[in-house]
């Protein structure tokens, strides 16, 4: 028993070090982002700076002249409402897919599962038309209809609404409730910890997305934060500093989220098998 | 008498109730699609009809900013052009290449998912550190390995001297190894989603079969070999084709970290696809370009339907 516990430790010990390897880039960023320019690039690496320039650094991200805070209320702006509009379309979509029972719906569903297969610059084209007629080139609402229309949320939820029992649903209704009284009463506070899941996976996906923003987006105003960051690379060229102290700014609210929720990320992405 | 009386009053309840499952069904039927509404019409309007409109465009030659007058139908031009075009092929073979990513990806995590699983403690701690680069955003990625690949003063170049080699990959301004470099970043961000997914896979292989081999006296390389690789071999099918799919669509890493080059050795189809949609404005080009990456996926899709049944043991 003692040397099971001897080798676990060691293993541990073993992974503990291929782990730390493993982030050693974040870490490697997080500390550029503390040097003063100089200081970077120099070799062997300084894990920890031996002057800091963090204040000088982060002040030059978030007040220089590519307007930062304003990039980040727009991505937290059209990341929340992409979500929040999902979350209602995809949970409707699913309760209706697996506990309401109507003609077509194998069919409606099958439909919907087909476009799943579609890849995104297949259609970005007649997306991109389209946005022009409709008004919605250059706009945030654009952005969010375009992040609500994944229809992976509604796949996840169905598989959770499936494992709610009929009874439940048949009981309510012979009680007299009719099914939008079930679907908020009951459906969904069943599948709270899948609702939990998508909004985390909806949330970090929206956030980080940048093909959309790219070809969507056209002024500066509405820009998100991932096209901030590249414009703002772009602008600061060689200033490595800067541009990691960038990075770490768009990956930290991310990081923050992810790890209050790692559990519901983790075990939804293991239990739905969903990707992005 | 009181014989039919009473059948009667069955009849009409038997109606009744027959009324009333035909009165649900059809409020059954309008909820049903109020339901799913929302979401149908988006799917529709933004997916749906887009492809249609993407398969009819592949016939013509079109730039969209001249508006429909422009449309001109040449039929399947485009898609011969298509055969003969030197940059499409070379972007379809860098996505060929760049598939490799997936088994290299799934055999580290398939190693560490196990080490993990029965040798450590703080599993929790090691799940949250290989899912990092999963959560980040690939632009801020992009950038990170930028500079780290940077040929001359970069930390990985650095370490590389440091260690003997006088004159290491240029990496990202190298045709010979951009490729690589961009597979070497691709491998660190989807590990921690394979390693997850195989967890999961593993947690799901009843304890009982081991012990049953334990008694029998395999050891524990066998027993890898002989139990936990086929009880794992519907998680690791469907790891290889959402893998493979999706290296066909890396788009964002590609466009920050190497906008296609240098000299287009990383340029894949998407970004091809990209390019002459939004630079050259060739509408019609890039729509049978995807109609053709659509074609790539559902064929890899068809080989998971028939795949499946042949190779995945449960």
């Amino acid at each position: 028993m003692q040397s099971v516990r001897a080798s676990r430790l060691f293993v541990t010990a073993l992974m503990g070090i291929a782990g730390i390897l493993f982030i050693l880039p974040f870490i490697w960023m997080l500390s550029a982002s503390f040097k003063p320019e100089l200081e970077v690039m120099t070799y062997p690496i300084q894990w920890i700076p031996k002057s800091w320039n963090m204040l000088e650094n982060y002040t030059q991200v978030w007040s220089g002249t590519v307007p930062f805070t304003l990039y980040y209320l727009n991505s937290i702006k059209v990341t929340l409402m992409a979500t929040a509009l999902s979350l209602v379309i995809s949970a409707m979509a699913a309760y209706g897919f697996s506990k309401v029972n109507f003609k077509g719906r194998e069919a409606m569903f099958i439909l919907v599962l087909a476009t799943y297969m579609i890849p995104h610059q297949a259609i970005l084209v007649p997306q991109f038309m389209m946005f022009r007629w409709l008004g919605l080139f250059d706009s945030h609402l654009g952005l969010v209809l375009l992040a609500a229309s994944g229809v992976l949320g509604t796949f996840l939820l169905r598989q959770f609404f499936m494992s709610v029992h009929n009874e439940i649903i048949e009981s309510a209704r012979i009680d007299g409730a009719n099914h939008w009284i079930i679907f908020f009463r009951i459906g969904l506070p069943l599948v709270k910890p899948a609702l939990a899941t998508y909004m985390i996976l909806r949330f970090i996906w929206t956030w980080n997305d940048y093909q959309n923003p790219l070809i969507f987006l056209r002024s500066d105003a509405l820009f998100t934060l991932q096209l901030g960051i590249r414009k703002f690379a772009d602008f600061n060229g060689e200033f490595y500093s800067l541009m990691m102290a960038g990075a770490v700014s768009a990956i930290l609210p991310l990081l923050i989220i992810f790890i209050v929720g790692q559990k519901q990320v983790i075990e939804g992405v293991a239990s739905g098998s969903v990707k992005g | 008498m009181e014989q039919t009386t009473r059948s009667g009053l069955d009849q009409g309840a038997r109606k009744g109730k027959a009324l009333r499952i035909r009165k649900q069904g059809f409020y059954d039927m309008i909820n049903g699609y109020v339901f799913i509404l929302p979401m149908l019409l988006l799917t529709m309007t933004l997916v749906v009809i887009p492809i249609i409109l993407s398969a009819v465009i592949s016939f013509t030659e079109w730039n969209f900013i001249a508006g429909l007058e422009g449309l001109n139908f040449i039929g399947f031009e485009n898609y011969k052009d298509l055969l003969h075009d030197e940059g499409f092929h070379r972007a379809l073979r860098n996505n060929v290449i760049m598939i490799a990513v997936v088994p290299v990806s799934m055999l580290l995590a398939l190693v560490l998912a196990a080490l993990i699983n029965k040798a450590t403690y703080f599993k929790d701690f090691f799940k949250v550190i290989y899912f990092m680069p999963f959560i980040s955003s690939f632009v801020a990625i992009a950038l990170l390995w930028r500079v780290l690949f940077h040929p001359n003063s970069g930390p990985i170049n650095g370490f590389l001297r440091g260690i003997g080699i006088e004159n290491p990959p240029l990496w990202l301004a190298d045709p010979q190894f951009a490729l690589i470099a961009v597979m070497i970043i691709m491998v660190w961000t989807s590990l921690g989603f394979n390693m997850v997914i195989y967890l999961a896979g593993l947690q799901g292989i009843p304890k009982d079969i081991y012990e049953a081999a334990d008694v029998d006296g395999a050891s524990p390389v066998r027993q890898f070999f002989s139990i936990t690789l086929p009880m794992l071999s519907p998680t690791t099918f469907f790891l290889l084709i959402t893998g493979v799919v999706g290296s066909f669509k890396v788009f964002d890493l590609i466009m920050v970290l190497t906008g296609g080059g240098p000299a287009g050795s990383t340029s894949v189809i998407v970004y091809y696809l990209y390019e002459a949609a939004f630079v050259n404005l060739q509408s019609g080009y890039a729509s049978a370009m995807g109609i053709v990456l659509l074609l790539l996926i559902l064929f890899v899709t068809l080989i998971q339907w028939v795949g499946q049944k042949k190779w995945v043991n449960y």
